[in-house]
């Protein structure tokens, strides 16, 4: 009998199809080559004409042609996974990937070998609370709005912990130690390593910090990932604008610690990630294919391993000992002169780990990765179910941060699905509004600062197989090199740029101009009466 | 938009003097309310600068309530001077049956107390007698301290005055802060009235302050029972004041440094940029974001004017040795003090601060630029 088996799909059963026109198609191969997933490949296909004859004298008949042209593969290792490069290199647009209109039946095959799908990406949701967050508190003329193109702002953040201020005067009396903190830009760079991200993007991204900070005096401030940081860098004056990561994995802190005595500058912060939005719960997951000598070098590795990260902290004993053990140990490697602070993903118990950082005086700030968050490999499940959204998370954290008056001492920064939707000065200005102290950011740089075509359609999300189209999560050169580090710095900056305008004709309107509005939630509201409710903001329709 | 007129003088002077100022610059508010501030009292009240006086709006359920209350703790009444309107009030402004101001004897249990305990106390009994008259509004308490006097009321200023015969020998003052109301709430409330008080404190405000809800939210955290109220955002103003003198134990000059601190590249050029530094790192959530201006009164009897960094509210301070007033109008200044010494006028700006001392001798200018050498 012929092949039909459990999991064989036809090109409908799959989310993607590509669609190809014969008649505009020169044959180039350039989509076959430059498809991620050999999705497609040349096909040679047999055709029968049967001509009309219109007399009488010859007997009908047929005739066999063949022709050259595109098959789409539909085993599950092939499936098109809707990039549409091919559509991007084609000379005559004759190919495009066309979603399927009904639910795809390849979710249901997609864990050949009995291996769960694994992906990089986002959560494939495009429902956002923060969306829904209007800003409705309006200057009008008891107080007039302000210029957001000509008056004075003063946008900046605080990432340490800050004295209460009896505290602070009794320190500066009697010259003592105070907590280190710094003055930054409220986005921040989040946590995307380098080996998750490609050496091209990376570079894009730290060039285009440096030139925010150094010509455009903005003071952004980026976060490594776990991946280590490359050693020119650590040894270089632009440390400084880096929040060195570590985590469960610890990759790439030898290096670290090795190059601490020939650090000319402090880093920024040091943050320990306990947790991330995108797979709450679980470890990071460089899988082999991206473990290249390079990365294997800067993280401390054999190359051509997989490396998965624990879910925890293996010396993580109790928060209360070992978390507070990390996080003193960490700020007496640098001398007390540098915030060290926990990232978590949001959970249900925030609050409970929130409280104990609190207490703990070498804690600088709290940052909380909501379920949005993006990731270069999780297992899909872990993705799409697992974690606490972001918006009703940070605000749990802030209230409880004022009912013990600790507002100003603990900074929180939030993460997870600012911007997923494009709205990225409206979502993080709806985040420090309801209790944020500054907001993180990750997946919309990629799509905004290298083209990353990810979407929240399920579309591309191959970060975790380094064979990214646009060059971003691939350790691949032939892939990377697609990537011009300057084009990314270029990017970043505009969008930093952008960023700070709306933020100020977000901002200008409500007549806020002197501090950012952490906590200002009495000019927020929402159109959904439940939301409102949770989040103690106004209801309003 | 509210107007703010107060004055200082050696000789003790007659509310209506701020209130004819706050006439003066009418065009500027609707008359939808008054509210009055008096402390280094003259007249009557003089003899009984030590003890502690009660002001506030009572129904005669409220007044019974109230003798009940003090005497439950052992403060009996010394002195009165309640204001109980015969005619029919002006129009707009509600019937009331007593605008009390009332001198207490301290109980003998509290002979020997300290001061702060004191303090303490007064606030308290302030508070309870506010929680007791909202619950079927039969009393309005707006202060209870010694040597302070407030009242406040819906409706012209001018009206009011006459109509609750203010002009009487008997009611005087050093010290007046007047504030003549552009009521922006509907349901007007007495509570949402300038000025604000506490403890010895007092601060009115015009313009609109867009970061209150964060600071209050900051100030109600800080455990003390006195920072509380807020029908009006401007009432924080007067509680960052007390927090910064009273908590803080620091002066004006840190106020201003707390409410509106210089930008992260200016306090770089600061003498003083560690600690300011760190004061505003420390204070962030008391920073307003007007456009205010701020005219207020210390315990010491000194009167000053700040303004929010954006300077959209104007401010004018101005007079001779002997006598000096505050004004949001420079037309209120020429109607209440119409002969004054040219080098003694000053318009803030957003750095500076001026006060006039109980001396009355001279305006003090003072920068935010300048080394805060008793700050620390």
């Amino acid at each position: 009998m012929g092949t039909l088996h459990p999991s064989a799909l036809s090109p409908r059963d799959l989310p993607w199809r590509v669609c190809w026109d014969r008649d505009r198609c020169t044959l180039c191969g350039q989509c076959t080559a430059v498809c991620p997933v050999r999705a497609i490949e040349l096909g040679v296909h047999r055709r029968r004409e049967v001509p009309v004859l219109m007399g009488l004298g010859e007997r009908p008949g047929n005739v066999y042609r063949v022709y050259y042209g595109i098959d789409q593969k539909t085993d599950p290792a092939h499936a098109c996974v809707g990039c549409g490069m091919c559509s991007f290199v084609c000379p005559n647009s004759a190919i495009f990937p066309v979603r399927s209109e009904e639910t795809d039946k390849l979710k249901f095959h997609a864990n050949q070998g009995g291996e769960p799908r694994r992906r990089g990406g986002r959560r494939n949701d495009t429902a956002s609370v923060l969306d829904r967050i209007k800003f409705v508190r309006i200057s009008m003329l008891t107080d007039p709005a302000l210029d957001a193109g000509r008056h004075e702002f003063e946008l900046r953040t605080l990432l340490g912990r800050i004295l209460p201020p009896e505290e602070i005067l009794n320190s500066a009396k009697e010259d003592g130690w105070a907590p280190p903190v710094r003055e930054i830009y409220p986005l921040i760079v989040g946590g995307m390593s380098f080996g998750a991200l490609s050496p091209n993007m990376w570079e894009g991204l730290q060039m285009g910090v440096a030139y925010l900070n150094e010509e455009l005096g903005m003071p952004v401030r980026i976060s490594t990932g776990e991946g280590g940081c490359p050693p020119r860098l650590l040894r270089s004056r632009f440390l400084k604008y880096v929040i060195l990561q570590i985590a469960s994995g610890y990759f790439g802190w030898d290096e670290i610690i090795h190059a601490l005595p020939e650090m000319k500058e402090d880093p920024c912060a040091i943050e320990i990630k306990y947790g991330q939005g995108a797979k709450p719960g679980d470890g990071g997951l460089l899988m082999w294919h991206k473990v290249n000598g390079l990365i294997a070098a800067i993280r401390g590795v054999p190359p051509g391993v997989s490396l998965p990260s624990p879910p925890t902290h293996q010396t993580k004993y109790s928060i209360e000992e070992s978390v507070a053990k990390m996080i003193q140990s960490l700020s007496m490697a640098w001398g007390f002169r540098v915030p060290v602070y926990p990232k978590i993903s949001a959970t249900s118990t925030t609050t409970a780990v929130l409280n104990n950082i609190a207490r703990n005086r070498y804690a600088a700030a709290l940052a909380i990765d909501g379920e949005d968050g993006g990731t270069g490999a999780a297992y899909n499940v872990s993705m799409n179910h697992m974690g606490h959204p972001i918006a009703a998370n940070v605000r749990d954290a802030y209230l409880n941060l004022v009912k013990i008056g600790k507002q100003n001492e603990i900074p929180l920064f939030a993460g997870g699905g600012a911007g997923k939707n494009g709205n990225l000065a409206a979502n993080a200005a709806a985040l420090i509004m309801l209790g944020a102290s500054g907001v993180q950011v990750g997946k919309y740089l990629m799509q905004a600062a290298a083209g990353c075509v990810g979407s929240e359609g399920d579309r591309c999300n191959i970060c975790n197989l380094g064979r990214c189209p646009k060059g971003i999560t691939s350790q691949d050169p032939r892939l990377y090199r697609r990537l011009d580090p300057e084009d990314v710095a270029g990017r970043l900056v505009d969008v930093f740029l952008s960023f700070d305008a709306e933020l100020k004709k977000i901002l200008a309107p409500m007549g806020r101009s002197t501090s950012l509005p952490i906590g200002m939630s009495d000019a927020l509201g929402i159109d959904d009466f439940h939301a409102a409710e949770r989040l103690q903001i106004r209801y309003v329709v | 938009m509210c107007r703010l007129f107060a004055i200082t003088s050696n000789e003790p002077l007659s509310p209506m003097v701020a209130l004819r100022a706050l006439d003066v610059m009418k065009e500027g508010h609707d008359g939808s309310g008054v509210g009055l501030f008096m402390t280094d009292l003259g007249g009557d009240l003089e003899q009984f600068r030590g003890s502690p006086i009660l002001s506030g709006v009572f129904s005669q359920e409220g007044i019974k309530r109230l003798d009940r209350y003090m005497m439950e703790l052992g403060l009996l009444t010394k002195f009165k001077l309640s204001i109980r309107p015969a005619k029919e009030p002006p129009e707009g402004t509600p019937k009331r049956d007593v605008y009390l101001i009332r001198v207490y004897e301290y109980p003998f249990e509290w002979e020997g107390l300290s001061e702060a305990e004191i303090a303490a106390r007064l606030m308290r009994i302030r508070i309870d007698l506010r929680r007791l008259g909202e619950q079927d509004g039969s009393m309005m308490v707006f202060s209870f301290w010694p040597d302070t006097i407030m009242i406040k009321e819906v409706g012209d200023p001018l009206a009011i005055a006459e109509y609750l015969g203010l002009d009487r020998k008997s009611l005087k003052a050093r010290v007046i802060m007047a504030q003549g109301r552009q009521n922006t709430n509907y349901a007007v409330t007495l509570y949402a009235c300038h000025p604000f008080f506490l403890q010895g404190f007092a601060t009115m405000t015009n313009g609109e302050n867009t970061a209150f809800g964060p600071i209050r939210d900051y100030l109600m955290s800080r455990g003390f029972p006195g920072y509380a109220g807020y029908q009006s955002d401007s009432e924080v103003f007067t509680h960052i004041l007390h927090y910064t003198a009273n908590r803080l134990g620091l002066g004006i000059d840190a106020y201003k440094h707390i409410i509106t601190p210089l930008k992260d590249e200016e306090l770089t050029r600061h003498p003083d940029s560690a600690f300011l530094r760190r004061l505003k790192h420390g204070c962030r959530f008391l920073t307003i974001d007007g456009p205010n201006c701020v005219i207020g009164c210390l315990p010491d009897k000194t009167l000053f004017m700040v303004h929010d960094s954006k300077k959209l509210r104007p401010g004018v301070v101005g007079g001779r040795p002997g006598m000096f007033a505050f004004s949001s109008e420079m037309c209120g200044l020429d109607g209440a003090i119409p002969v004054r010494e040219g080098n003694c006028e000053f318009q803030p700006m957003k750095y500076d601060l001026a006060c006039v001392d109980a001396s009355r001798m001279e305006v003090r200018r003072w920068s935010q630029w300048e080394p805060c050498t008793h700050l620390h």
